[in-house]
């Protein structure tokens, strides 16, 4: 870990500090079922993969840790049902995590727990110290209501209560995430997959949240138009010195956004390191196996 | 054989209108606050004032004075039906007069005469969820209104400012009741709003379908929501003046002249204007 953060700091060409963490999580765990004697214990050899067969409880996520730094991108890659998308749900508070801890530098100094908080409390650093980006539109949009107001309703949710400035901020970030004006208007259920998707960007950003989460931001996009979310994400981190959390399948997504990248397979961490090193040079066998699948 | 002597007094057996009166007195306790109830089949079709027929049998007496208004108007079918039902199974008296009414069901209008401290508004209700339009699943507004986390009501009325300019809620524009609960007011003109601040009177709403009873005490604060650079407003009634009785200041209704093919206007409360009239 030590020789990763060090190389990092050597490499320069992104912005942020990466001495200090913007997101620690702490043995965060899902399970959905009933549990029982045999796998609650946290004994690996109980279950099959991240099952156990004798009460059925299946195990997304599995005393999992890890620290964001500040500015930086952090892949996540795995395959279906490795427990990506489960971290993402948890922290957005889309899912209500079964045990472990989370840490936000931009609340109360990191000093306390984001999932032991008040609901209340919960919905004010939803709306206003993450953003998060889903894989499906229809999860973060209000398809029946005009992208401006998309763009607003985190606003709304944060306190504002002034219409011109609200939509001043949201008509300037669709412009950003290039939404033609003529088009601001509209409802997003008239909008193309990925224009779609660029609004979703322009939502999570409209509170300038210091943590992004992106869950599979290009999956299921035509090239060119991966490529334009691709490079939006890109100089927004670039611009603004957000951190994210990018969680993909897709290996090229990771190789090109995320500095270091963690690699997961049943809810657990098999190997963590620079996205380069682990792209050339996988050390666990299903990381190679994740590598050479690759076209 | 009378109607008295086929059903019970006020058509309801006595335990019906217990859990009625129970949900009134927690809708009370909680102003805004939309309480469950068992609603009942009645004999008028759900949608068509059941839950404030539901209310005005659970509250009345037998000296109790009730006027129906139907948008306005106490002689249009709805209204008619309502009171007759009333009467036929109670006994008591009814009247056009808001001032002389212990208990007035309403749909669509608070009367011009402001309502008096001893007397009952009640408003029939068609959606009881001022959240329904953002959030489709109950469970969910529930849990929003639990929080006080209203941002879905101010998203309705920023998407209509995006798309009209103003907002342009026509009726039923949610109202903050004691700073605490986002609630419909029912589908009055937003020129009945202000009449729900601080009113005299107790006002009971009641949905049927939807299965709610909630209610602004006497002396409530009640404020329409808005923003801080699109303040409420209330419909203009400026500049317009009933063909019968003069009134100005009152809401309006407007209709085509047939003589002249001009718009007129006149009171859209009927009992209002012809009190007028008639002094």
């Amino acid at each position: 870990m030590q020789r990763h953060e060090l190389l990092l700091g050597e490499k320069g060409d992104v912005s942020g500090d990466f001495d200090s963490m913007a997101l620690r999580l702490k043995g965060l765990t899902k399970w959905f079922g009933p549990t029982c004697p045999r796998c609650a214990g946290g004994d690996r050899a109980a279950l099959e993969r991240n099952y156990c067969p004798e009460c059925g409880t299946v195990y997304a996520l599995r005393d999992l840790s890890l620290t964001l730094y500040e500015g930086e991108v952090l892949g996540v890659v795995g395959e279906s049902g490795s427990g990506k998308s489960t971290i993402l749900n948890c922290l957005y508070y889309d899912a209500e995590p079964s045990a472990g801890s989370a840490y936000l530098a931009a609340f109360e100094g990191g000093e306390v727990d984001i999932f032991s908080v008040s609901a209340q409390a919960k919905r004010g650093i939803r709306n206003t110290l993450l953003g998060k980006v889903y894989q499906n539109p229809l999860q973060g949009l209000k398809m029946r209501f005009s992208a401006v107001s998309n763009v607003a309703e985190k606003l709304i949710a944060a306190g504002g209560r002034r219409v011109s400035d609200m939509e001043a901020r949201a008509v300037g970030l669709l412009g950003h995430v290039n939404i033609p004006s003529y088009r601001m208007r509209e409802a997003p259920e008239f909008f193309s997959g990925g224009m779609q998707q660029r609004v979703q960007i322009a939502k999570a950003l409209s509170n300038n949240p210091p943590v992004l989460l992106l869950d599979e931001v290009t999956t299921g996009l035509d090239l060119s138009v991966q490529a334009k979310v691709l490079d939006l994400v890109k100089q927004i981190q670039r611009e603004l010195g957000i951190s994210m959390l990018l969680v993909s399948h897709d290996l090229s997504v990771v190789r090109m956004l995320a500095e270091r990248t963690i690699v997961m397979l049943g809810g657990e961490v098999v190997e963590e390191g620079l996205t380069d090193q682990i792209l050339e040079d996988p050390q666990e066998p299903y990381t190679q196996e994740l590598v050479h699948s690759m076209l | 054989m009378r109607s008295e002597a086929l059903y019970n007094f006020a058509f309801f057996d006595e335990g019906s209108k217990r859990e009625v009166r129970r949900a009134i007195l927690k809708a009370v306790a909680i102003p805004g606050y939309q309480v469950p109830f068992a609603s009942r089949e009645m004999p008028i079709a759900r949608g068509w004032g059941t839950g404030g027929l539901q209310l005005t049998l659970s509250l009345v007496g037998k000296d109790d004075v009730l006027k129906v208004i139907d948008q306005g108007a106490d002689e249009s079918v709805n209204a008619v039906s309502i009171k007759r039902l009333v009467k036929g199974t109670t006994g008591i008296r009814t009247t056009e007069d808001a001032r002389a009414a212990t208990i007035v069901q309403s749909r669509h209008r608070i009367p011009e005469f402001p309502l008096e401290k001893g007397q009952i508004l009640v408003l029939q209700v068609p959606m009881p969820e001022p959240l329904r339009f953002v959030e489709p699943s109950e469970y969910a507004t529930k849990r929003l209104h639990a929080e006080k986390e209203y941002s879905g009501a101010y998203l309705a009325l920023f998407e209509e400012i995006m798309k009209f300019g103003r907002v342009a809620t026509g009726a039923d524009h949610p109202v903050l009741v004691n700073d605490r609960y986002v609630m419909a007011p029912s589908p009055i003109p937003r020129f009945d709003n202000p009449k729900l601040n601080g009113s005299r009177a107790l006002i009971l709403l009641g949905a049927g379908r939807e299965k709610k009873i909630y209610a602004v005490p006497p002396f409530t604060k009640v404020v329409s929501l808005d923003f801080e650079d699109h303040p409420f407003e209330a419909e203009s009634v400026a500049g317009r003046k009933c063909r019968f009785c003069g009134a100005e200041g009152v809401f309006m209704d407007e209709l085509l002249d047939e003589a002249s093919g001009l718009a007129a206007h006149q009171c859209n409360d009927t009992s209002y204007c012809s009190a007028r009239r008639a002094t």
